[in-house]
């Protein structure tokens, strides 16, 4: 076996290293983390899962809108999710799942928490642990990006790049990706959109959420509209990222899995042949 | 990698495609490959649970012996507080104590104390009292604003006069909350003497103005409003002040943590 296999096909254009050692290293620990949040996360979250706005969990009056559950009528048992107090069977999905004597009545199915089975105690072991472990990378990355000046010279989108924002999305839109040394408007506001926004919103809600945090910032709650709020925002953030993950896989299928994985990984990037912004850092 | 123009080789090619196999693969077995994590003596887990060590000490950094809980006002009681965990005991001591409107019932304290002492629920309600309106965050996820009316533990232990050799509060209860091949399990939790001190740490026996309902824990239950529901035991009959955890139910301070939930519960 030789050397000399060319990934991309046709595109031959200058191998750049794009990504350096920390990006790299935070990039997976992030990844590795959020993993384990969401899974445990669902764990928590099927203890009781409703989704409700204010201060506390009305039990003699509504203020939930998201109720997910099971019934039995007759012998058959079905999950259904309640959306603004409309109920809709999903079986399979939410709610319920498996068949017969075997079926599990739980929200999110046994395959998509930690541990697989009900087990709030150890959910909540690995949901904090994976927690220390975002809060301290994402603060050490902070400060080390911002005083490089790195968050400004390569995250945050420019007048230049609010310009090129209707090219950027045509281009997204016709799957035409510019292999460049630089990322576009697009991956900026995307990137940052979770750094800056969905990140510290996860954080601040999950703190809000806690007694102890509570007693040391009681106005963190008040301003958020009380702990079922930050509760019920700390789940649509996390629906967010997950939202971001599909689009980022999706992104990186189309614009070319290999290239994109081993630059994330070993640090270098094809750049297109014709790419004027491929720089060396 | 020195070289800008080094092609990947067959290798690192190699690495990739198992990586995102392993990845994928790692999606679609869904989560039993961590199972293992619910057993007590795994060691992975072992290491995941230092993380509730650190934000024990950090949130004594921040809230110290001192900050007090956040307290609501009047309106913001809308429901009769939800009655979670046991809500009638059927233990037989306890249902005499119902019968007799606790009549009976005397709170005893002994352990590392200068002078044990029992006392009965008139010669707690006639100690100065504290009513304080919070907020009751379960362990599931649900909150419930409720008012608490009842004696600072701090006046109870300063009549007993703690030993400084004692490091946590121990309140055992009335109620039965599982059968095990070695007997039942009765409720316990301990907490440690910050808390214990705190303004806010009051055996309850008033719950929105009126006596405390069984359902709630009559005839005391204690509040620790910076932590989580299932620190507040309900339907205490005793209280211990220890320096080990060790000799009660299987060591780990509380009926919960013995199933493996945190001891510090202000997360």
């Amino acid at each position: 076996m030789s050397a000399n296999i060319t990934v991309e096909g046709p595109k031959t254009g200058k191998l750049i290293y794009r990504q350096n050692r920390w990006t790299r290293v935070t990039h997976w620990i992030w990844a590795v983390s959020l993993f384990f949040l969401l899974l445990s996360g669902l764990q928590i979250f099927n203890a009781r899962p409703w989704l409700s706005i204010g201060k506390e969990t009305g039990f003699q009056y509504n203020n939930s809108f998201v109720k997910i559950g099971s019934t039995t009528q007759g012998d058959v048992r079905s999950g259904y999710t309640e959306l603004f107090g409309t109920r809709f069977d999903t079986t399979g999905y939410l709610g319920l799942h498996g068949s017969g004597d075997e079926a599990v009545s739980q929200a999110f199915p046994p395959a998509l928490t930690i541990p697989s089975n009900r087990d709030l105690g150890t959910g909540r072991v690995v949901h904090f642990f994976f927690a220390w472990i975002l809060v301290l990378t994402l603060t050490t990355w902070l400060i080390a990006s911002v005083s490089k000046g790195r968050v400004r010279g390569e995250l945050l989108p420019d007048r230049t790049d609010l310009k090129s924002l209707p090219q950027d999305i045509k281009d997204h839109a016709r799957l035409r990706f510019h292999h460049t040394g630089k990322y576009s408007v697009l991956q900026k506001l995307a990137y940052c959109g979770v750094l800056f926004v969905l990140f510290p919103a996860i954080i601040i809600t999950g703190l809000a959420m806690s007694p102890g945090f509570n007693a040391f910032m009681p106005f963190l709650n008040d301003l958020l509209g009380g702990r079922q709020t930050a509760r019920t925002i700390h789940f649509i953030a996390m629906a967010l990222l997950v939202g971001f993950f599909v689009i980022h896989m999706l992104m990186i299928l189309a614009a070319g899995p290999i290239n994109e994985m081993r630059s994330i990984i070993t640090g270098w990037y094809r750049t297109d042949p014709t790419s004027k912004n491929a720089e060396e850092h | 990698m020195t070289s800008s123009n080094q092609i990947p080789n067959i290798a690192r090619r190699r690495f990739l495609t198992s990586a995102s196999i392993g990845a994928s693969g790692l999606a679609l077995t869904g989560c039993d490959a961590f199972d293992r994590l619910s057993n007590r003596d795994d060691e992975v887990r072992a290491v995941l649970e230092k993380a509730n060590s650190l934000t024990y000490r950090v949130q004594r950094m921040l809230i110290g012996g001192n900050r007090l809980a956040q307290e609501f006002s009047e309106s913001d009681i809308r429901q009769q507080h939800r009655a979670n965990g046991t809500s009638d005991p059927v233990d037989e001591d306890y249902k005499a104590h119902v019968a007799a409107k606790f009549a009976d019932y005397r709170l005893e304290i002994s352990g590392l104390v200068n002078a044990p002492k029992s006392f009965s629920l008139s010669d707690i309600k006639s100690m100065p009292s504290r009513t304080q309106i919070t907020r009751h965050d379960c362990v599931e996820g649900w909150s419930s604003i409720a008012k608490w009316t009842g004696t600072p533990l701090a006046t109870i232990l300063d009549q007993v006069g703690v030993k400084d050799s004692a490091r946590f509060v121990v309140f055992e209860c009335f109620d039965t909350v599982d059968q095990t091949l070695s007997g039942p399990i009765k409720y316990y939790e301990s907490i440690d003497l910050i808390d214990a001190r705190h303004a806010q740490t009051i055996l309850a026996y008033g719950m929105n103005g009126l006596d405390l309902p069984v359902e709630n824990g009559a005839p005391l239950r204690v509040r620790v409003e910076r932590q989580l529901g299932y620190k507040m035991a309900k339907y205490i009959s005793k209280i211990t002040l220890v320096d080990d955890l060790a000799p009660f139910g299987s060591g780990h301070g509380s009926y919960w943590s013995d199933n493996g939930y945190e001891w510090y519960a202000g997360i």
